[in-house]
């Protein structure tokens, strides 16, 4: 398999691009694997590209009812931070951070990640002590966190309004520099490149609609591609994990709802970092190509049709407006939708099940893009060895019968 | 510089000109021209570069689907960015600017990237700028750095918004032929119709084309059709309206562009007005798009679609090139071409790719007007960099794997090419529309609907003038009689018919070379997405039309693929080896076009962002200087500082004032709640804690409610004002939550109950009056209700009359000390405040603030929910063991018995002080056992709350330690967010009072 670089991109350029290696195998389905991870988003990916790489798992599959990575994975807002409250939630994300650090190296493919860094506002004194808590959480787990006062987020983020009549006034910010944004459909296609190169099939239009069980154990799944075997099953579907879980049985804590994001036409450069606010539920960032890129809270109801009503957008556009007053005159130019699992506490499932050799991985809700890479990391752990990683042992399902709850309300409370 | 303005014809008033300003440059234009048209009059060729490769860039059509064309319209706080030339009226005075190119569209440094055009294939970034990794930012800076078309202004619009809401039987979406046809018909009906089209004016196709209705010129027809349905009293037409989203229950969104075209000065009527219309019924005509031809350099400026061609001339009366060739692969361009002809222009040949030409209307129409007709031939390549001068022109067999050897050039300034339509079906697919292939016409044409619209006309895939008419008038009598109205025989229409071939699809030209070594053959002109690009996507495994797209960014741009996503269908279709229809479209999302933010946000920005909640008293906190926080919707008056105090010396002097003589504040923010129905008591026992059955009526209690998982909600004290009458209040900010709790077990889980609940939140205003003086007060206003202890004690409710005033009359305390609140109706609650302030001078009676209340309740030790706890508080944890009734199940209770609730070193409620006995620290900061461990550091709690407390005489706080109830007389050390750290003592959370006798005097 040929290396991504500079230099085969010139010398491809020389034969006209007719050289170009697939990027990842479309094989047929197997009729056995060793693992079969059921869902090809970026976690799902990632997953079996840690097994690979980590575990030494020779035979995976990863199994995506439609196209790899189009599911929230190429429809979310790619925030990535760590910034989390709680110890357990904070280290999770923080081992994804670093992940992300040296992801483009490591897969060989750029998924752009962009440390551009994270603003989190607070309107009112009490954003202010729950900013100061996590900041000082933060800054104890080893993870890089400030307090930011309104005079200093002035002079940082131009056009943000920072005055003391406004509706809600800013108070101040927890600034995380080395969160930032990245590319969703590079991460799908990397890790989907980098477990291709490792072995791993990855079967695309392939829908997993039986889940094959024997005296508690799992066996195998069905798909629309016929039967297959397995010894164990990795399910990481997102939106659709109640959906799956139901087909073997269990029952997930887990309520689906619509969450709406959109974009801007492409703008000259205006806004150079990610600012979100729970106080006036919005947040907003810029692409590469200068999209202004924006999302808020999900959709009240729940469902599985991936789109929400418009009256969530108009709030997400007042909300922008009172924080950067000049994108008035600016257009929205596409909106969309997804499905997001959202979990009592916010904090996501990363577990085994009552049924032997089957695991799941899903609850991320609004916020799990900025996990892809870490999920995948624990989850691979989790199947190979069959039991948790201390990273992510207290997201195990047990914690909604003992009520070992982990709330991260607070750090979740918009969408990102 | 030449006018291509024509003499004569068009819909523009020569009578009235207007200047404008192009990149600096000050040309003339008419009323009734667009930006597009008034700069092709000028002989504008380049008006932008293109994305990736600054390629020169000139005016391809005349609608929605430009994608070149884009514009900075306007200057400082008004300025517009990447606006379509195409759509944008022009006015006097219009100050516009190309969005790319550098230092000018005619001259711009970056096209050197076109000389590495293959370096910068489809994704090349994905394989690039990795190492060393150090570099990325620069590599980032640098990409970043060509970003975007036009710039987001600096400062506030200056424009308004509105919205409005309306509802009708049928909306109509598109007027052209058939969407009149049908607008027409249904409103004969009586049916409320409201027809929107994104144009100045009705008629659509009828204003570019010439031909006729019923055998008089279609634009009587029009005028007529026009004057109709505005005098009817049942239509709403509104014109320069884009229904630009469908979304479910039949609810389309449109924006009504109210005031730009009129070039005033901004802010002097309501810019944009977003319609949220609520249809019964909804009829889609929103007409088709003609698509370009991928041949080598079709993104060469004087290369445009043959339609535009013909609504320049048309319309606008600007013919775009002195001497043209029409390159198309179906008939409806021949008309194009031959109006070119007609209003003077040359036009040198009509260049076919079918072998057997079009239908006899046509060409006795071109033959008529002695154009020359090549059947089976190509235009395979353009001359001409900023401008075409040559077609390279080749015989061609049919056979698209073919490469072609020989051509001729013919000279021409103007390349007009028509590869066939597409369908319009952006709405009906957002609707949840599925799209079907047809395979005669070689478009998707909508299918199957899953909510009440019909697509008609160019857009249902209806060609012909007459089926457009017809459809469209049976749509409108059917979408009429859906909605219950009688229905007349429908009407019939005449009109020319035309004999004509069926179009051949043509999705890449083939050229002199492979298509992936050939000049670029452009799919998507704006992110310069090639054919060769779309193959090198399949080469490399991104097979989905959704991969491709992403991967290629076809589609991706301010046009969103209306002019080249089907051209890139069918090239993938080749590169996979399966039929178009196999390949299916992308998804149809809204905004159909671009809308404003500011549309979207209408009037609920700025100052009314979100309601204002203010108190009856807030003008009298107001008047004394209050500074203000915010409490949800709430402004509540902070403290109230006197002589240049600041908030700490404000605070002292409040606190003393309530521990030794009266202060009063205004508590009206507390929710309220008013219980009623015979089965109060059963509910409010399953959502309390506490045994509410045996409170005796008058009696008041404090109360918390669980979540299901055994962790504390909200609190507050209630009321038993009779047998099944409650009266409960909520914190100020969880008054909503409450309410929607209680309705929501109510109304799903127990609706047998019979239970009536009332917000009471604004009807009573409360003032708590505060101190050992607080009877006193009462008294000298004048209470009709005795206020000694054995007649009153604490924590009962009286209905009483205060200074001549009905209240309720609570003895409750939040402060520890001697307090009564008074509701009283809103209405009069001033009148009582400023009776109470008089009366209270004897006393020094000191009104205070939220930051007071916090000092008061903290020196007692009462939580604030919300503040002291976070939704991982357990009323155990709280030491509230005694609120919990063992007699009777409640919301959480079991949850209360789970593991981790029952544990001995979960985070408990506790109080501190500072061993320096000076340090306030910051509320939030984490508590740690021993801040010299490594990273990272294991915490065992935090602050909640912490404040200098002005009669104890040092700081205290409040927060929640691991194990605390047992750490009492401990150190523990307060790790703050600027790195330092304090030592703190473990304390009992009660630091005044202990006993609470002063509450009870
Ligand atoms: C609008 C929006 C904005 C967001 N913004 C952010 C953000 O800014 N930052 C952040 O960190 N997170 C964000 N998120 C959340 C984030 O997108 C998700 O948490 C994350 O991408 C989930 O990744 P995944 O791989 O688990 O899911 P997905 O990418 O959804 O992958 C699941 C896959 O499973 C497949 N599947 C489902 N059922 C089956 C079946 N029966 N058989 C086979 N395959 C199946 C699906 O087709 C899908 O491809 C956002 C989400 C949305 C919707």
């Amino acid at each position: 398999m040929k290396k991504y670089s500079a230099f085969g991109l010139l010398r491809n350029a020389l034969s006209y691009n007719e050289k170009w290696p697939e990027a990842w195998r479309s094989p047929e389905p197997k009729r056995k694997y060793d693992v079969v991870i059921v869902g090809g988003g970026g976690h799902g990916l990632a997953t079996a590209y840690y097994l690979a790489k980590e575990h030494g798992v020779q035979n995976i599959a990863v199994l995506e009812k439609g196209w790899i990575g189009g599911g929230n994975t190429g429809r979310n807002t790619t925030i990535v931070r760590s910034n989390y409250l709680w110890t357990e939630a904070a280290l999770l994300y923080e081992k994804s951070l670093k992940l992300w650090e040296d992801l483009s190296q490591d897969l060989n493919y750029n998924v752009m990640f962009s440390q551009r860094g994270v603003y989190n506002l607070a309107h009112s004194l009490q954003d202010v002590r729950d900013i100061e808590r996590r900041v000082s959480a933060n800054r104890l787990n080893g993870i890089d966190a400030e307090f930011v006062a309104p005079e200093q987020l002035k002079k940082n983020i131009p056009g943000l309004r920072v005055t003391a009549n406004s509706r809600y006034p800013v108070l101040g910010a927890s600034l995380q520099r080395r969160g930032g944004v990245a590319r969703h459909d590079a991460v799908a296609w990397g890790y989907a490149r980098a477990a291709d190169q490792r072995g791993v099939d990855i079967i695309q239009q392939c829908e997993v609609t039986g889940i094959r069980r024997e005296g508690g154990k799992v066996i195998g799944v069905d798909t629309t591609r016929g039967a297959i075997a397995a010894d164990k099953v990795g399910v990481v579907v997102a939106g659709h994990a109640s959906v799956l879980a139901d087909m073997a049985g269990i029952r997930l804590p887990i309520e689906s709802h619509p969450l709406q994001a959109f974009v801007s036409e492409p703008l000259k450069p205006v806004l150079d970092t990610v600012v979100m606010s729970n106080g006036v539920h919005g947040y907003i960032s810029q692409s590469d190509k200068g999209e202004l890129v924006i999302g808020a809270g999900i959709d009240s109801y729940n469902g599985y049709g991936q789109r929400g009503s418009f009256h969530t957008i108009e709030h997400t556009m007042q909300a922008i407006i009172e924080l950067f007053p000049a994108f008035s005159r600016v257009r929205m130019l596409r909106q969309w939708g997804g499905i997001v699992d959202t979990c009592p506490d916010a904090c996501p499932i990363i577990s085994k099940t009552p049924v032997s050799g089957l695991y799941f991985n899903c609850g991320w809700g609004t916020g799990g893009f900025k996990a892809t890479p870490g999920s995948g990391w624990a989850f691979a752990h989790t199947i190979a060895e069959d039991r948790s990683h201390e990273l992510n042992a207290a997201f195990d399902l047990q914690r909604f019968t003992s009520g070992a709850l982990i709330d991260e309300h607070g750090a979740a409370g918009v969408a990102h | 510089m030449t006018s291509r303005r024509l003499e004569s014809g068009g819909f523009v008033d020569r009578g009235k000109v207007f200047e404008f300003k192009f990149d600096g440059r000050t040309l003339k234009g008419f009323a009734g021209d667009t930006l597009a048209s008034a700069l092709l009059a000028n002989d504008v060729a380049v008006v932008s570069r293109s994305f990736k490769y600054h390629r020169p860039r000139g005016i391809v059509s005349a609608g929605a689907d430009e994608p070149n064309a884009i514009m900075q319209i306007g200057k400082d706080d008004a300025t517009l960015p990447n606006l379509r030339a195409t759509q944008t009226e022009l006015y006097n005075n219009m100050v516009a600017r190309s969005t790319k190119g550098w230092p000018s569209v005619n001259f711009d440094v970056s096209a050197i990237n076109a000389l590495f055009g293959r370096v910068f294939s489809a994704g090349f970034y994905y394989k690039t700028f990795m190492r060393p990794k150090r570099l990325w930012r620069c590599y980032e800076r640098f990409i970043r750095s060509s970003a975007g078309w036009g710039s987001a202004p600096a400062g506030n619009d200056p424009d308004e918004y509105a919205h409005r809401n309306a509802h009708c039987d049928v909306l109509v979406v598109g007027a052209g032929p058939s969407g009149l046809a049908a607008a027409v018909a249904a409103s004969r009906t009586g049916a409320r119709v409201i027809l929107v089209d994104e144009q100045n004016e009705f008629g659509g196709s009828l204003l570019s084309e010439d031909t006729t209705i019923d055998s008089v010129p279609a634009m009587q027809w029009l005028e007529k059709t026009v004057a109709e349905l505005s005098n009817c009293e049942t239509v709403q037409c509104l014109t320069r309206t884009t229904a630009f989203g469908y979304y479910d229950d039949n609810f389309v969104a449109a924006v009504e562009r109210c005031a730009d075209h009129l070039g005033k000065p901004p802010g002097q009527t309501v810019r944009e007005r977003l319609w949220r219309i609520c249809a019964r019924e909804v009829v889609l005509a929103q007409g088709a798009f003609e698509r370009p031809l991928a041949f080598c350099n079709n993104d060469r400026p004087g290369v445009m679609m043959a339609s535009a061609v013909q609504t320049y001339v048309n319309r606008y009366a600007v013919l775009p090139g002195e001497r043209a060739v029409l390159f198309t692969n179906n008939d409806s361009a021949y008309f194009a071409a031959v109006a070119f002809k007609k209003a003077g222009g040359l036009l040198a040949a009509i260049i076919d790719s079918r072998q057997s030409g079009a239908g006899v209307t046509a060409v006795t129409n071109a033959v008529d007007h002695g154009i020359p007709i090549m059947n089976g031939h190509l235009v395979t390549d353009v001359v001409g960099k900023k401008r075409v001068r040559k077609a390279q022109v080749a015989q061609w067999s049919g056979d698209t794997s073919q490469t072609i050897k020989n051509t001729v050039s013919i000279e021409c300034d103007l390349l007009m090419m028509s590869g066939g339509w597409s369908p319009a079906v952006h709405l009906h697919s957002q609707a949840g529309g599925k799209n079907i292939w047809d395979e005669t016409h070689h478009c998707f044409v909508p299918g199957e609907t899953l909510q009440q619209n019909r697509s008609v006309g160019a857009g249902a895939g209806q060609w012909s003038l007459m089926e457009c008419l017809q459809r469209g008038g049976d749509a409108g009598r059917t979408t009429a009689e859906a909605c219950g109205f009688v229905v007349q025989a429908g009407q019939t229409y005449e009109t020319p018919q035309d004999q004509e071939n069926p179009i051949e699809p043509l999705w890449r030209v083939p050229a002199s070379r492979s298509p992936d070594r050939c000049a670029k053959q452009f799919l998507d002109f704006q992110n310069d997405t090639s054919v060769a690009d779309v193959r090198l996507a399949v080469r490399e495994g991104y097979r989905s039309i959704e991969h491709v797209k992403r991967y290629t960014a076809l589609g991706f741009g301010t046009d969103q693929g209306k002019l080249g996503n089907i051209n890139g269908m069918g090239v993938l279709a080749e590169a996979l080896e399966v039929p178009i229809a196999q390949v299916g479209t992308t998804t149809f999302r809204p905004a159909y076009t671009p809308v404003t933010f500011g549309a979207g946000a209408g009037e609920d920005i700025g100052e009314i962002y979100d309601p204002v909640r203010k108190t009856a008293m807030h003008e009298w906190h107001e008047m004394q200087g209050a500074p203000m926080e915010v409490v949800g919707q709430w402004l509540r008056p902070w403290y109230f500082p006197q002589y240049g105090e600041d908030i700490h010396a404000a605070v002292a002097r409040e606190c003393m004032a309530a521990r030794n003589s009266l202060a009063i504040m205004d508590a009206s923010t507390l929710g309220k709640i008013d219980v009623q129905g015979r089965d109060s008591v059963a509910l409010l026992e399953r959502i309390y804690t506490h045994d509410v059955g045996r409170m005796a009526v008058g009696r008041c209690a404090y109360g918390i409610m669980l979540g299901e998982d055994g962790l504390l909600m909200d609190d507050g004290v209630m009321a038993r004002l009779g047998e099944q009458r409650f009266y409960l209040t909520t914190t100020t900010g969880g008054a909503a939550a409450v309410l929607t709790w209680l309705e929501r077990w109510l109304q799903t889980e127990w609706p047998e109950l019979d239970v009536h609940l009332t917000s009471t939140t604004d009807h009573w205003s409360t003032i708590a009056v505060v101190g050992p003086k607080s009877r006193e007060l009462l008294q000298k206003v004048g209470c009709n209700v005795s206020l000694q202890r054995e007649n009153f004690p604490f924590m009962t409710v009286k209905d009483a009359e205060l200074g001549g005033f009905p209240v309720q009359l609570f003895r409750v305390s939040f402060s520890g000390e001697l307090a009564f609140e008074v509701n009283i109706g809103s209405n009069y609650a001033m009148a009582m405040w400023e009776l109470l302030i008089d009366a209270g001078q004897e006393f020094q009676i000191t009104p205070y603030g939220t930051e007071t209340l916090h000092v008061l309740r903290a020196e007692k030790g009462f939580v604030i929910v919300g503040q002291d706890t976070d939704g991982s508080v357990s009323p155990v944890d709280l030491k509230m063991n005694w609120l919990l009734s063992k007699n009777k199940d409640y919301l959480g209770k079991r949850s209360l018995q789970r593991a981790d609730l029952v544990r001995t070193d979960r985070k408990q409620f506790v109080g501190f002080v500072p061993v320096d006995g000076k340090t306030v620290v910051a509320e939030g900061t984490q508590l740690v056992n021993d801040p010299l461990l490594p990273v990272p550091t294991p915490m065992c709690g935090h602050i909640t709350s912490s404040y200098a407390s002005a009669c104890l005489g040092h700081p205290i706080a409040l927060g929640l330690l691991q194990s605390g109830h047992a750490r009492i007389g401990e150190q523990v050390v307060a790790a703050q967010s600027d790195g330092t750290y304090v030592d703190m003592q473990v304390v009992s959370p009660v630091f005044y009072d202990p006993k609470s006798e002063r509450q009870n005097v």
